[in-house]
């Protein structure tokens, strides 16, 4: 080991936090045409900033709210299906681009999981930014080829007379899956249902349960 | 349009609405602005992936633009 290397198994409380390194290749590009873009007056540095802001506000808790709502209210989860978009501006979540927003609902025969194989195409308006896991090639990749064997990595086994519907975002649509309420649920609150939907259950890589919402001890 | 499913045989479920811009062809600065439709593709697991492993009835839904469309 040379004196760079060690193991990594403490903190460095002290380090400065800088940045490390020359910048990257797509990190130069970015800069170079947000300042070209901000010196030809298209589009100004303060709208860039509260962009970034809006994306950054996002959180799973949004898209928990939908599903929650969705799940006490027959005629909201049936505008929902229809227009998954319309049915999220109604509790005020703005969509801040041209997507759409198609609901897939999770049933007794079908279990749907999301993924985008070019990239990582994510329902961010509801959901905020998608998990690593989510951008990288493994699950990129895998999702589509063998979706049952990499819903069992993540603790969920699907029966084999359910149906597992993979969609692949790559367009103009973006995918939110709403997923079972769990038995024994009947006399929670709005607000209890929604804490036990996470992220996880609205990609579809695992089952809202009564412990969704709970820490591990 | 991924790799993975070119040349595959698929049913249309629905048109997706509105009709987007043709980014192929806009990248070229050609035919500026013509809008067509995507269309949302249902294919079975086992059409893509000749030894899929699970249920026969497992299949993909993926939003394909109308010129990467064939009608078979």
């Amino acid at each position: 080991m040379g004196p760079q290397e060690h193991d990594h198994d403490h903190d460095h409380p002290d380090d400065e936090i800088a940045q490390a390194g020359r910048p990257g290749y797509y990190e130069v590009m970015e800069t170079a045409v947000r300042e070209l873009l901000i010196e030809k007056r298209l589009i100004e540095a303060e709208e860039i900033r509260r962009q970034v802001e809006v994306l950054d506000s996002r959180t799973p808790a949004l898209g928990a709210t939908v599903v929650a709502r969705a799940w006490v209210d027959p005629a909201f989860k049936s505008r929902l299906l229809a227009n998954g978009r319309a049915a999220c501006e109604e509790l005020g979540i703005s969509f801040y681009d041209d997507t759409g927003l198609i609901v897939l609902e999770n049933t007794g025969q079908v279990h749907n999981l999301i993924v985008c194989t070019l990239c990582s195409c994510y329902p961010r308006a509801v959901l905020g930014l998608p998990p690593d896991w989510y951008k990288l090639k493994p699950y990129r990749a895998r999702a589509v080829i063998e979706p049952r064997a990499v819903l069992a990595e993540f603790g969920t086994v699907v029966p084999d007379d359910v149906e597992v519907r993979v969609s692949d975002s790559t367009a103009m649509v973006r995918y939110l899956v709403l997923p079972q309420r769990p038995a024994g649920t009947d006399d929670y609150t709005e607000e209890q249902l929604a804490a036990l939907v996470t992220r996880d259950t609205m990609i579809g890589v695992a089952p809202a349960t009564i412990r969704t919402g709970s820490t591990v001890r | 349009m991924p790799l993975y499913l070119r040349g595959k045989a698929g049913t249309v479920e629905a048109v997706i609405e509105p009709p987007g811009i043709d980014n192929e062809e806009e990248a070229y600065g050609r035919n500026a602005g013509m809008k067509r439709h995507y269309y949302r593709v249902a294919l079975p697991m086992t059409e893509i992936w000749p030894d899929y492993v699970g249920s026969p009835r497992d299949g993909l839904r993926i939003e394909v633009f109308e010129t990467w469309l064939e009608r078979i």
